[in-house]
């Protein structure tokens, strides 16, 4: 057991969540390895977005929110108090499921992370790690002669690209991505995946789906959420073909949600 | 026979019609008006009315200028003084302060909206005068007394202390109307910025980058109230037609002299020469708004940062 503890690069244990009174939560327990992509799937509302934003304390935002239990990255605890939530969001990083540019130019919207952060080390250090970033969420051909241009200039699917991009720039060690591609066409879609399994070699992700072959595509491992429980974490392979639990089997082959 | 519907829109559309044509009747009627009755004392001065620094009423002397001048930089004070107060209360209520707070807070922000112009002028001459002379005018001399702005005799009544009146009255509408703004930037946008590892001022930076164009919009609207503002510049300002170096001098504004002179114009040519100094305030409030529009413009697109590579 504190060999695999050791092993992980997040661990949760016996996490419960509210807002406010309503628990959204129930005692979740799970480890992720580095380097691997893990898929949370569930029918809507069964928390799996909230557990995500548990990971780099995104729900700080919402009033009345409180979590309870033991999240730690690196083994080093979450939500201690003397944690320094900008330095662990820096770690952390999110892809939100509408990509949210900034409006500002492409390059900029790649450089504030770095610029805010203070990683560059001049003004050829910082385009060398746009570019970077730029070619890491494959979108450096597609927009290298168009750098000043607005970021609201780009399709739908690139926004996403650039939001990945610019998530990228600031060197996470962990990507967090809730349900990045479900407001986008099918290639654009497919490009996102391409992107997850690419970044696996750098990143440890973590990615929300509504999509269950999405999930298959990407992921090494699934985890299975309903009515803020986790039902069962497992190999993919071994999810979608021979899942543990009766629950499980009755969601993937859509018997509910 | 039933009405169809699309004789329903027609009458829909005649009536919506008609209000905008009113509304564009009034200001024709208004500028007509003015420039007619405006006549005797254009055709009598001309440009000279403009650029005249003396006003003697029983010698038929109009200058518009010292007017002009007291306008447009009393309104300057009030909005360089109400405009970071504003920015920081509204940034305060949307950013930081938990609706418990947030809510009270608001509304006593409305409430002084709603305290009557002359309420505020005679609060002005009692309180915020003696104020000005006693303290807030003396520390302004001890520290930045070398500065040709703050010289000069100390009375309370004079252009600063109007300034500063005015910017407690431009204060509401300039603060609820960025906090409207900023309430419409997405939360996405500072979710974005705060899964970058942004502190809370970053965050607010960029919030405040989103909003750009709606708070130059509110500082000109805040910039409009004090341009016009009347009654209570009237009680504080000193009304006298002087261009000083000085704030702490007395001074004067269109919208006051108008007020404070209207009833004893009984000449025809001095009552042109108030009507023209009316129709100079209509021209001053079209420039400034004009050139604020200019400038929102501006500040939009490098917000947005549009420019094509």
């Amino acid at each position: 057991m504190m060999q695999k503890i050791m092993q992980s690069k997040i661990s949760v244990s016996d996490l419960n969540f509210f807002y406010g009174k309503t628990q959204a939560l129930h005692g979740v327990s799970l480890e992720i390895p580095a380097r691997e992509v893990i898929a949370f799937i569930g029918p809507s509302g069964c928390g799996k977005s909230t557990f995500l934003r548990t990971l780099n304390r995104m729900n700080d935002l919402i009033p009345a929110a409180r979590a309870e239990g033991r999240v730690t990255i690196d083994g080093q605890n979450v939500y201690a108090p003397e944690t320094d939530v900008a330095a662990l969001r820096r770690k952390v990083g999110m892809v939100f499921q509408k990509s949210n540019p900034f409006p500002k130019s492409i390059y900029e919207n790649v450089a504030y992370g770095i610029r805010i952060n203070r990683i560059h080390a001049n003004k050829a250090d910082l385009s060398d790690r746009v570019e970077k970033a730029l070619r890491d969420a494959a979108l450096w051909n597609e927009v290298k002669d168009r750098l000043n241009s607005s970021a609201f200039s780009l399709s739908g699917g690139q926004q996403q690209r650039l939001c990945i991009a610019r998530a990228l720039a600031v060197k996470p060690e962990i990507v967090l991505m809730d349900e990045p591609a479900s407001a986008l066409d099918p290639i654009a879609t497919q490009k996102i995946e391409e992107l997850i399994v690419e970044l696996k070699r750098e990143y440890t992700i973590v990615v929300v789906t509504h999509n269950m072959q999405q999930a298959t595509r990407v992921s090494d491992k699934t985890a299975f959420f309903m009515l803020g429980k986790l039902i069962e974490y497992n190999r993919t392979q071994k999810m979608f073909t021979n899942p543990d639990e009766k629950l499980t089997e009755d969601y993937i082959t859509g018997r509910f949600g | 026979m039933p009405q169809t519907g699309a004789a329903g829109d027609k009458i829909f559309r005649l009536i919506l019609l008609s209000a905008a044509t009113i509304l564009l009747l009034i200001i024709v009627g208004i500028l007509l008006m003015m420039v007619q009755n405006a006549l005797p004392s254009i055709e009598r001065f001309g440009l000279g009315f403009l650029t005249g620094r003396e006003w003697k009423a029983a010698q038929n002397e109009f200058g518009a200028l010292p007017f002009i001048y007291g306008t447009i930089v009393s309104s300057i004070i009030a909005v360089v003084l109400a405009v970071p107060l504003s920015l920081g209360i509204a940034i305060f209520l949307v950013e930081q302060a938990s609706p418990k707070i947030a809510r009270p807070i608001s509304f006593l922000i409305e409430l002084l909206a709603a305290i009557p112009s002359v309420v505020y002028g005679l609060w002005a001459i009692f309180v915020l005068a003696p104020f000005v002379r006693n303290h807030l005018g003396v520390f302004l001399q001890n520290y930045f007394g070398w500065l040709p702005i703050f010289q000069g005799r100390l009375t309370g009544i004079g252009m600063f202390t109007a300034g500063l009146v005015m910017a407690l009255m431009i204060l509401p509408i300039v603060t609820a109307v960025v906090r409207d703004v900023l309430e419409t930037v997405p939360q996405a946008q500072r979710e974005a910025a705060l899964a970058l590892g942004a502190t809370q001022w970053e965050t607010t930076r960029v919030v405040l980058g989103n909003a750009a164009s709606g708070i130059a919009g509110a500082i000109v609207l805040g910039l409009g109230r004090a341009i016009g503002e009347t009654m209570a510049v009237t009680m504080v300002i000193g009304n006298s037609p002087r261009i000083s170096a000085s704030l702490f001098e007395p001074a004067n504004t269109i919208a006051s002299l108008l007020a404070a002179n209207f009833a004893e114009a009984t000449d025809e040519i001095y009552l042109s020469a108030l009507i023209e100094m009316g129709l100079v305030l209509f021209l001053v409030t079209f420039i400034v708004n004009a050139l604020a529009k200019l400038l929102i413009i501006g500040v939009t697109n490098r917000a947005n940062n549009t420019r094509r590579a």
